[in-house]
């Protein structure tokens, strides 16, 4: 189910304080269905306090949003049914093994018995975890833990996906067989927004936002933002991604004065 | 609420409960050991307590009576006295627990059949030991009032006998007087208690600690779905130490079994839902394991051990902490189970203690489920 027009996640002026900081600041954007969206900023932009209220985890302050058709505020429990979720830090349950883990999340999204054989052998194909399927989830390495979450978050077949930073300290490898899984999940026709503070790999998204200090500084394809902010550079070498970024942010940081400074 | 979520969630934690050893032990070893320890050290028989004797009457009425106390196993007259100075000293020099004063007029009223006094002092320093041997001294003075009043009616070739004179109830229901008899029953209620809150106040501040709550609050899982669940594996490790205790109950100190065994077991139930959902209200409102334990342990240990009537007789309290007994679920408990265990009385006379119990589960249940927030922060 998508809103009209083919929007799945749309937020405006979505904002998050904790206190007197604020840590999200009236970011609004729209997520295409099918769309492969990314949030790239540096640690402590904002990124997964974003993720967190865009799947109902975390309240907003103020602005709204809908996921789904759904209203954050009052169905966030029913956009809960409507997405995938991995979060930032491993939190699958290390005492009990790959098989138990599926089976666990395969039971919460009651997935029909008729199916579920087939999309649990799915998921542990998929993530490469054939040969651990009676393992404890303790005794795998990280890049394994995290195809592991990316398996149980797409179980029961989400029509929107929010991945936060999922490669982040995983090897070339597990990160390019992400990607096709990722890409194979668009060409389905499902939403896929993620995080990540790796400029290269947001070279491969759809779309980007660019956040820094809980703001939505630019957003656009990774052509288009390169192609629009006109960076000094030597004659005949393109501008990447980090040199857009970071001229954005010398920008900001300058206006901003010392204060912010310290505080970022 | 879907059976099929609540289910998942109930097979999760029994594997949680089956790979951590220290659950394991809370679970099974611990409820054993504390029954083993108070069952055999705890127990509060009083056996040859040491009493001092001052036969004022000097009659074969009043020697009657003291030679009930000398053949009593409970008694062991340790002095003869001559006056009240001498009583005191050997109380106060500890020599002896108690003290029996024989008056003058003793033998005399007896024979007039009028009631006669006699006095019992105690030294109550040890306030078991002394509300013990009360108790085995009424038993004995009130066996030799009736065997007089069963000669004196023969005396007067009435078939009829009046009834016994003071007759103490704690007397009458635990009749071979064994304390353990209703030390057991009593230790069963706190031993749930305890165990089952403490299991569960572990449970959900775990998740939250270990950031698998995260992940958790982010599918359609409802609250009641997530409570249940998790209650469900705790409620049968519950009951199973229940079983394991009533049987050793049985079969190591061979407590007699006067009610229904499903009646206990039925009410049982009522009352470990509510000390599970006790500890799962802390579990849910700290989201932390180490506070969560120890608010299960402070709010279950002291008041279901001294509040509860399990050893503390109730009706002997101030009038303040009596009125705050009625807060603590074990009081209605430990009632319950003495009383199916010692008297073998049915539902009709318990539903009294029982519908407090109904009250407090279904109280703490709804309150860990409205308090469990699917939200961070
Ligand atoms: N629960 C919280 N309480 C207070 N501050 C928080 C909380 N969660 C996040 N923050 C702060 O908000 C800012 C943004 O955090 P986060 O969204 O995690 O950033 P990112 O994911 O982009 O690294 C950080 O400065 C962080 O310290
Ligand atoms: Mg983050």
């Amino acid at each position: 189910m998508t809103a009209p027009g083919g929007i799945s996640v749309s937020a405006r002026d979505l904002t998050r304080r904790f206190g007197d900081f604020v840590a999200v600041n009236r970011v609004t954007f729209d997520v295409r269905r099918g769309e492969v969206f990314g949030f790239l900023g540096p640690n402590g932009a904002g990124k997964s306090t974003t993720i967190r209220m865009l799947c109902g985890l975390l309240a907003p302050t103020a602005g709204e949003a809908t996921v789904a058709g759904f209203d954050l505020r009052t169905q966030a429990e029913s956009v809960k049914t409507r997405i995938g979720y991995m979060s930032q830090r491993f939190s699958l349950y290390e005492d009990l093994t790959v098989e138990e883990n599926i089976d666990f999340f395969g039971g919460i999204y009651r997935i029909p018995s008729g199916r579920k054989r087939e999309r649990k052998e799915w998921a542990i194909r998929m993530a490469g975890l054939s040969d651990h399927v009676r393992t404890r989830v303790a005794h795998l390495s990280g890049g394994w833990k995290q195809r592991l979450a990316l398996g149980c978050a797409i179980l029961h077949e989400p029509p929107i996906l929010f991945l936060d930073e999922p490669t982040s300290g995983t090897d070339p490898i597990s990160r390019r067989s992400f990607w096709d899984l990722i890409y194979s999940l668009s060409g389905g026709g499902t939403t896929v927004f993620l995080t990540t503070h790796h400029m290269d790999e947001a070279e491969y998204c759809d779309r980007l936002g660019l956040v820094y200090r809980g703001e939505l500084v630019a957003m656009g394809s990774p052509r288009e933002l390169k192609d629009g902010f006109p960076v000094e550079r030597a004659e005949g070498i393109a501008p990447t991604l980090e040199d857009v970024f970071v001229s954005l942010v010398e920008g900001m940081d300058r206006a901003a004065g010392p204060v912010a400074e310290v505080r970022g | 609420m879907k059976a099929r979520r609540l289910l998942a969630v109930s097979g999760k934690e029994f594997l949680h409960v089956r790979r951590d050893p220290r659950s394991l032990v809370l679970a099974i070893a611990i409820p054993v050991v504390l029954l083993l320890l108070f069952g055999y050290v705890l127990t509060l028989d009083v056996d040859r307590v040491p009493m001092a004797v001052w036969d004022r009457s000097r009659t074969p009425e009043s020697r009657e009576l003291v030679s009930r106390f000398e053949g009593s196993r409970y008694f062991q007259v340790a002095q003869r006295a001559e006056g009240y100075p001498e009583v005191e000293e050997a109380l106060d020099r500890g020599q002896v627990l108690a003290a029996l004063v024989i008056p003058e007029d003793f033998a005399g009223k007896v024979r007039s059949d009028r009631s006669s006094v006699v006095q019992l002092l105690l030294d109550a320093a040890e306030a078991n030991t002394a509300t013990i041997a009360l108790g085995y001294a009424e038993a004995v003075v009130s066996g030799y009032s009736s065997d007089l009043e069963v000669r004196w009616a023969h005396a007067k070739g009435l078939q009829g006998i009046r009834p016994p004179i003071d007759v103490r109830s704690r007397v009458w229901f635990n009749t071979d007087l064994e304390s353990r008899n209703f030390i057991i029953p009593g230790l069963i209620s706190v031993i749930m208690m305890i165990i089952a809150a403490l299991l569960t106040s572990l449970t959900v501040a775990r998740e939250w600690e270990q950031g698998t709550m995260e992940q958790l609050i982010a599918t359609p899982v409802t609250a009641p779905e997530l409570i249940l669940g998790k209650l469900l594996p705790y409620f049968v490790i519950g009951m199973m130490d229940l079983v394991v205790a009533v049987a050793m109950g049985k079969y190591l100190f061979h407590v007699p079994m006067r009610g229904s065994l499903p009646l206990l077991f039925g009410i049982a139930a009522v009352f470990l839902v509510g000390a599970l959902s006790l500890g799962m209200l802390f579990s849910v409102s700290t989201r932390s394991q180490f506070p969560a334990s120890q608010m299960a342990m402070a709010f279950t240990f002291l008041p279901s051990y001294l509040l509860s009537g399990f050893v503390f007789s109730i009706d002997s309290m101030p009038p303040v902490v009596r009125a705050i007994t009625h807060l603590v679920p074990s009081r209605y408990f430990v009632k319950v189970i003495k009383g199916i265990y010692l008297k073998g009385v049915g539902l009709g006379t318990l539903a009294v203690d029982t519908a407090p119990l109904l009250v407090f589960g279904a109280g703490l249940l709804l309150a860990a489920t409205r308090m469990f927030r699917k939200k961070l922060g």
